[in-house]
């Protein structure tokens, strides 16, 4: 869903968009990677290290996604962690926040870590996480893409009664990240 | 009206591959489409399912993709346009079709979409079907993007009509699944009605006919070669002496890595849209001017075979590379840093791959596989099957679909698969080499799908085994597309006919059917266990609806259940089912109401009886 409305934000940007997901087991609860390409490259796939931001909807998938960037990518991240199945049944250990955020801080450009599961419930929509972290995303300034464009993209991509709760969501996204940078 | 039904000519949409796909072919005039669902192939057929509900368009979800194409095929000689859609491993299964539908040809243009997967993102191999194009001689082609996917397809229908030949229309997952800017073009108008004309000896394939038929089929190779030669898909770019032959998405990989590595003027690059026949008179003019080659290709080495051979024909004797040792690999998909660096070293220029973080030093980051959904009824028959068949020696051969997952630990459930149906099949074998307990699961759609025939052979030759038929009244794994066991009325779609399996069943002359509801997990197991103990074929059909297909029917879920004081942490309910639903705080199981369904399977299975109803 954000990838589709940061895409069509792009499109109204008239900037060059193109993207690729690998979704086949999304509802088991399997990972979902989407890439998005902005500008003339022709791939829809992005290697390792070469991410120029990464958005990370759980805080342990940040980490493993990690590999994308290198030393001045930004990374966006949930900081409400949903953890797999594995831990339950004692085959991992979930990740400890402070050292996940240390880690990704020391490695990387600037890490912007929210929680945006509570801040979505703020904006009345508990589902619109998503929105919430694609203000982060536009906060940091890395895509040439404007608030307002997104929001646009917003208003035609979201069903009727989300469009304000959706918007609320992705404006408290990219003022927590504003903040996280003071 | 569909978005992809839009009339607005030169509108700019952001559209998966696969919905640019379904709207190249609304473009083309497409007038019956058929398909069998299949990842990466699906959203085609979805959106043709929704299109054909409100256009001209006849679509239908066939039993398997050779019933497809056979469909589609019989279309095509009447006159109308028409299409297949599939899987590459679905091509497997319609391969006896295509082999001699390609002697007898067609009339209108048909299309047959094979979407292979490098990587196996959600397949059982990564067999390259551009093979398929040689083995049948049928042209086959290829695009690079999303938006060249649209277009190339609408000239499959045309190259089609012109050979007579039905096109083999070959995607990659990165095609299907990607997502880009595609500007709509004019909508022909659908032929829906065509006439069938009968000429027994150009339409049935009896040796006397099939050998004239073969020789119709090499003039056509012949002349598809000609159109291959001076196709639009083939074109070079570039004037350099290294030599680059590409195709599909690794073209996107290559035109990145030429840009990135400021090595325009030293390469001159072919670009192989139309791959079979391969285009040899452009290949071999593009030879002579190259010092070298290099094929870059995901899969098997197709062109560069191809390449090497007109090399030799023109006694060229250049280095021509393209899968070995620091070259490309014939495993898995490609990538642009994978592309760039090989030919950094092709072209000799110095490459500073990306500065990858660290991450030797991060915490181990504990497993997401795919899993059962929380309530999903194949757990509670897995866990079932399991009690009833404790003390035995097993085997479970299983089949294609969610229930795979029963491979991963606590149901373990799944020792044997290989394709479609399998699951039967390899029982009657099992069962015969073997002195072990064979238990077998196949879903609903599989077993409409190829199941079937091999429950007929395991009667007929009175082999000794338990299938369970795990009927959840949808195609789950693929994104709930309907079956033939389906109630159509429930998606408010009439018309349809519906095949109860329990009757299918027992009309093979299976003695030993029994039917269990898997949420009633005591009753189950005493259900199971007489079918275990029968000596000859026995079936249970377990029936419970996909919990997710419930929840997008808006059917009312059960009572949500907790983890109460009782608890004394026996960990049965993680340990043997491990539904999704459960984690653990402070050392102790607890049930995410947002997941729990209502099943009821764990609040069974509980040695406390501690698992009780949230009450409202």
């Amino acid at each position: 869903m954000a990838s589709s409305v940061l895409g069509e934000a792009a499109l109204l940007s008239d900037i060059p968009v193109r993207m690729s997901e690998i979704h086949g087991m999304a509802q088991r609860g399997g990972v979902v990677e989407s890439a998005m390409v902005f500008g003339d490259a022709r791939s829809t796939v992005i290697s390792d290290g070469e991410a120029d931001v990464l958005v990370g909807f759980e805080p342990s998938e940040t980490l493993r996604a990690l590999r994308k960037c290198n030393k001045d990518t930004v990374v966006v991240t949930n900081l409400e962690p949903s953890p797999p199945f594995t831990v339950a049944i004692g085959k991992g250990k979930y990740p400890d926040l402070d050292e996940l955020q240390k880690l990704i801080r020391a490695k990387t450009a600037r890490l912007i870590a929210i929680d945006a599961v509570k801040l979505a419930r703020e904006a009345g929509n508990e589902l619109s996480v998503n929105m919430v972290l694609l203000g982060a995303l536009i906060q940091t300034g890395k895509l040439p893409i404007k608030a307002e464009t997104v929001k646009e993209a917003i208003r035609s991509k979201t069903k009727q009664a989300f469009v304000e709760s959706n918007i609320k969501a992705f404006e408290l996204g990219f003022s927590a990240a504003q903040t996280e940078r003071n | 009206m569909h978005k992809l039904l839009s009339e607005q000519r030169g509108k700019k949409m952001l559209l998966l591959g696969n919905e640019a796909i379904a709207r190249g072919a609304v473009e083309a005039g497409l007038a019956i489409g058929a398909t069998y669902p299949g990842t990466p192939s699906s959203e085609i057929s979805a959106a043709f399912f929704e299109i054909s509900r409100e256009s001209d368009l006849y679509f239908e979800y066939s039993t398997n993709e050779k019933v497809a194409l056979e469909v589609a095929a019989a279309a095509a000689n009447s006159g109308v346009r028409s299409m297949a859609i599939m899987k590459h491993v679905g091509l497997n299964v319609a391969a006896d079709a295509l082999m001699t539908l390609a002697y007898v040809g067609v009339k209108a243009g048909m299309v047959i979409l094979t979407a292979d997967d490098p990587f196996m993102f959600s397949s059982q191999n990564e067999q390259d079907n551009r093979y398929y194009g040689k083995l049948s001689g049928l042209p086959v082609l290829e695009p690079s993007s999303v938006e060249e996917a649209k277009e190339m397809i609408k000239h499959a229908f045309d190259l089609s009509e012109k050979l007579q030949e039905p096109v083999l229309f070959r995607t990659t997952t990165r095609i299907n699944h990607s997502t880009g800017i595609v500007t709509l073009g004019d909508i022909a108008p659908v032929k829906t009605t065509g006439d069938f004309v009968k000429d027994p000896f150009s339409y049935v394939t009896v040796p006397a006919v099939s050998r004239n038929l073969h020789v119709k089929l090499l003039k056509h190779w012949d002349e598809a070669k000609g159109l291959s030669e001076g196709s639009s898909y083939n074109f070079t770019e570039g004037n350099g002496p290294c030599g680059i032959v590409c195709n599909g998405v690794s073209y996107n990989y290559v035109s990145d890595a030429v840009k990135d590595l400021q090595c325009e003027d030293k390469v001159k690059i072919l670009r192989v849209g139309f791959s079979n026949p391969m285009p040899e008179a452009v290949v071999k003019s593009f030879l002579k001017g190259c010092e070298k080659v290099l094929v870059v290709e995901e899969g098997e080495p197709f062109m560069e075979e191809a390449v090497k051979a007109f090399a030799q024909e023109e006694g060229i004797t250049i280095p021509i590379k393209g899968k070995g040792p620091g070259q490309f690999s014939r495993l898995y998909e490609f990538d642009p840093a994978m592309v760039r660096r090989v030919l950094a070293d092709y072209l000799n220029v110095a490459y500073e791959p990306a500065g990858v973080v660290d991450v030797s030093d991060l915490p181990e980051i504990p497993q997401r596989p795919p899993n059962l959904c929380a309530g999903c009824s194949h757990r509670a028959t897995f866990y079932i099957a399991k009690q009833a068949a404790a003390g035995m020696e097993t085997i479970f051969p299983t089949d294609i679909g969610c229930y795979t997952l029963g491979v991963l630990p606590p149901l373990s459930t799944a020792d044997f698969l290989i394709c479609m149906g399998s699951s039967v099949t390899t029982s009657c074998g099992f069962s015969k080499a073997t002195k072990k307990k064979v238990i077998s699961f196949i879903g609903d759609s599989t077993f409409f799908h190829s199941g079937i025939p091999g429950l007929i052979n395991a009667v007929f030759n009175n082999h000794n085994f338990t299938l369970f038929i795990l009927d959840n009244g949808t195609t789950a794994m693929t994104g709930h597309q309907p079956n033939p066991g389906v109630e159509m009325e429930r998606l408010g779609l009439s018309g349809y006919g519906r095949i109860a399996i329990e009757d299918v069943v027992r009309a093979v002359g299976v003695k030993e059917v029994t039917v269990i509801q898997p949420f009633k997990v005591k009753k189950s197991i005493e259900a199971v266990k007489k079918a275990f103990e029968y000596q000859g074929v026995s079936v249970v059909i377990s029936k419970e609806m996909c919990t997710l297909y419930a929840k997008q029917l808006k059917l009312q879920r059960g009572q949500r259940y907790r983890v109460t004081d009782k608890c004394k942490n026996h960990r049965d309910c993680i340990n043997q089912l491990g539904c999704p639903a459960f984690y653990l705080r402070d050392g102790k199981v607890q049930i995410n109401p947002m997941q729990c369904t209502g099943c009821a399977v764990c609040a069974q299975i509980c040695p406390e009886n501690a698992i009780l109803p949230i009450k409202d």
